[in-house]
């Protein structure tokens, strides 16, 4: 039966329709993100409200900086000429005229060069520890940066820092001598105990030695006249590159069934834990002066360096301790299925897991580490926080400044904790393998 | 290998230890064979000891540490300055860090006794003062009943404070603070009614702002502070040389030898205390264990205390402090030498 051709089926497609307009485009986002619900909307509007007040009452601030005077009270002349009577602003220019007292302290002015070609060597040491794509071949490089580091910034003999070096070496030999006559222990003694020797007794003769038959030297800079940039950079780098490798001989330390061992490194990092660094740092700077026979001047940045050393390793060994709890028994077992020795299966296997699980910990002491080398104020050292805008606060040019070099120096340390932060981030991308 | 890192940087260490000097030498013969001075100074207060922006530290009490070099060396830049902090100064002294304090320390019994210091003498008296706005409508500190008050902790200021209110049987509240700078801006912003610190800081405070005019110094002073130079107790032949140091700098005002009449009155002067001051006559210097002209480079150092006091601290410049208490004895105020004999 050919009844009626209606039909309730359409035949041509309906033309397509916009999304409703609370489920597309902006619309959408500020309703799913910003106003989803009452409560939320209302922090929203708290949110953007603190924003707004913040931004109202800094931005003219920031907005009046003045860069050309060579006064606070010119800077405040400048920014009542301009700006008209009752005017705030920034007064950058008191960096403009400290810059180099921020960056170099008391650092001689001719020899300005110095710790501006540590740090682009330190650069240079740094990329290839940092970036496995450049050749391999400028890690050696990285290993002797320390001394190039050293000579450039405190100056003095040559001879000094090559023979440091060469302590590594003796020990190297008399490892590679001894081994085949004694066996591992011995030479492993052997390759601690040549180098102190020589380091204590017989590194200062030759150096000198070497000094008057074939004198190369630079100038030499004392401690003191370290300060600003310099010396915050000087502490933290030197503290970062030598608590890693201390802190995972103490997480390893630590975990170890020797007696001795496990219970010096439970006490050390215990210890160290549980005092503040100011402690450490007075003890540095203090306490060890009655100690020492009277007249000794045992440097002082060397002094806050090793405990600024001691306080990170102690830090990183518990955050490396972390990392070797997390590895599986199994990962162990099968090192020791493979059939490797200690040292080689912490080397292959257990390390390259703890410390990829280690990284985010590991980072965020070296940050702290570096965010305290501004402690060194409280020991009379100049850092750029406290102790350059201390000074610079103390002439009458610039008595009454405050937050323009507070934030400047903030501003700097961000710059390089953020890039230590990202690279971190970048590493642990890098190193993924699992599949979470 | 990596533990042989570890133990190198500790041996390396001793490698750059420099050279020990030996013990039970007075510090006077310590100096001479080091060469220089090293003078333990603030880390910066405006007028007393600050460096400029090439590094150079100026400041009232940076001039007498180049006068004491100027008497031990005859050159006043053999002078390593080492800033010290309020919580380190004593023990940097009795260390042996430094040979002598001169950072505005207030001499009182307690650090003359029972922390084993001497002091030698007064280069500035001082006293508390306090700083209000003047729409607060006060004129004197009696009336600073109930008020906020900015005060830095652990100071000697804290405790005449308190010692003040009690006296006089008002009350007050303590607004805590750490630095000189932060208690500016806490005042600044309104959190406390007064600001009290040494009246030389509150002057140079009040020259800092952007509206002195707005602001008063109360004329009460409450307390006595004597600031000097301070040396380790036991050794007082290099005592009596910072002491007579800054007696010849006293002295010298007192005679009228600046540093630009110098040279000619040690030639010309008639004056026999003067002649034996700068040398012309007499052995004083040796007495003391040190050149005939001691005194006279010590004065060409930077001056006589009053050109000291007037190039650091003085009303010409923007601390514009009067001389007050720290005028001469002839003038009004306290400065007084012995006898140069």
């Amino acid at each position: 039966m050919n009844t009626s051709t209606s039909t309730f089926v359409r035949t041509e497609m309906l033309p397509q329709q916009a999304p409703p307009i609370t489920e597309a485009g902006a619309v959408k986002w500020l309703r799913e993100n910003l106003f989803s619900s009452v409560l939320n909307t209302i922090l929203t509007i708290l949110g953007v409200a603190a924003v707004a007040y913040l931004v109202m009452h800094i931005a003219p601030w920031l907005s009046r900086s003045v860069w050309n005077a060579n006064t606070l009270s010119e800077c405040r002349q400048i920014i009542t000429e301009r700006y008209g009577e009752g005017a705030t602003g920034a007064c950058w220019a008191v960096i403009r005229e400290r810059w180099p007292q921020y960056l170099f302290g008391f650092y001689p002015s001719h020899l300005y060069w110095r710790p501006v070609l540590a740090f682009v060597l330190l650069c240079v040491a740094v990329a290839p520890v940092l970036f496995d794509k450049l050749p391999r071949k400028m890690l050696w490089f990285s290993l002797v940066y320390p001394a190039v580091g050293f000579w450039l910034l405190w100056g003095g003999s040559v001879w000094v820092p090559v023979m440091a070096l060469a302590g590594f070496a003796i020990g190297y030999a008399a490892a590679r001598i001894v081994k085949p006559l004694a066996g591992t222990i011995i030479a492993t003694i052997a390759a601690v105990l040549a180098p102190v020797l020589w380091w204590l007794f017989l590194a200062g003769p030759a150096a000198d030695a070497m000094q008057s038959i074939l004198p190369v030297a630079l100038q030499a800079v004392r401690s003191r006249e370290f300060g600003g940039f310099v010396l915050a950079f000087t502490i933290g780098f030197t503290g970062i590159a030598f608590s890693l490798p201390l802190g995972i001989m103490l997480a390893l330390g630590r975990q170890s069934d020797m007696f001795i061992v496990n219970k010096l490194s439970v006490g050390f990092i215990e210890f160290i834990r549980g005092v503040p660094l100011i402690t450490l740092l007075f003890t540095a700077s203090l306490l060890l002066n009655y100690f020492l026979p009277p007249g000794t001047d045992f440097d002082i940045i060397l002094r806050v360096i090793i405990m600024v050393v001691l306080f990170a390793a102690a830090y990183i060994a518990e955050v490396v301790r972390g990392g070797l709890a997390a590895l599986p028994r199994g990962q162990y077992e099968a090192a020791d299925a493979l059939g490797l020795d200690y040292w080689k299966a912490q080397r292959l296997i257990i390390m390259p897991q703890a410390l990829k699980i280690s990284i985010p910990g590991i980072v965020s002491t070296f940050i702290g580490l570096f965010k305290d080398t501004t402690l060194v104020v409280f020991v009379g050292l100049l850092d750029p926080l406290k102790g350059i805008t201390d000074a610079v606060r103390a002439s009458t040019d610039w008595k009454g400044i405050y937050w323009e070099p507070y934030i400047f120096v903030g501003t700097i340390f961000f710059v390089f904790c953020f890039a230590m932060s990202r690279y971190s981030m970048y590493l642990e991308g890098k190193l993924k393998t699992d599949h979470r | 290998m990596k533990q042989s890192v570890f133990l190198g940087t500790l041996a390396a260490t001793t490698l750059f230890a420099g050279v020990a000097l030996a013990q039970g030498t007075s510090t006077l013969e310590t100096v001479k064979a080091r060469g220089e001075l090293n003078c333990g100074v603030n880390t910066g207060l405006v007028g007393f000891a600050a460096p400029d922006a090439s590094g150079n530290w100026q400041g009232f009490d940076v001039a007498l540490c180049k006068a004491v070099a100027g008497a031990i060396f005859g050159d006043a830049s053999k002078v390593v300055y080492i800033p010290t902090t309020s919580s380190d100064r004593f023990e940097q002294l009795t260390s042996g860090k430094i040979d002598f304090l001169i950072r505005n320390t207030t001499w009182t019994f307690s650090r003359d006794t029972d922390l084993k210091m001497d002091f030698v003498g007064v280069n500035y008296y001082d006293g508390q003062g306090f700083m209000v706005r003047k729409d607060l409508g006060v004129s004197s500190a009696k009336e600073l009943n109930g008020a906020t008050i900015c005060i830095q902790t652990g100071t000697t200021t804290e405790l005449n404070l308190a010692d003040y209110f009690k006296a006089n049987n008002m009350t007050y509240t303590a607004v805590p603070i750490e630095t000189n700078a932060e208690g500016e801006q806490q005042y600044l912003a309104g959190a406390c009614d007064a600001y009290t610190t040494d009246a030389s800081g509150l002057a140079a405070t009040r020259a800092a702002f952007a509206d002195p005019e707005n602001h008063i110094i109360l004329p009460e002073i409450i307390s006595k502070e004597p600031l000097g130079p301070a040396v380790r107790h036991g050794d007082s032949a290099w005592g009596d040389v910072i002491r007579w140091t800054m007696n010849a700098l006293i002295a010298a005002e007192e005679f009228g030898i600046t540093s630009a009449n110098i040279d000619e009155l040690a030639t010309s002067s008639q004056n026999p205390e003067v002649q034996r001051l700068l040398g012309t006559s007499g052995e004083l210097g040796k007495m003391i264990g040190l050149e005939a002209d001691w005194a006279k480079n010590a004065i060409k150092a930077s001056g006589n205390y009053g050109e000291i006091f007037a190039a650091t601290i003085g009303e010409s410049t923007p601390i514009g402090l009067a001389r007050g208490l720290n005028a001469q004895w002839t003038q009004g105020g306290l400065l007084y030498t012995p006898p140069f004999r």
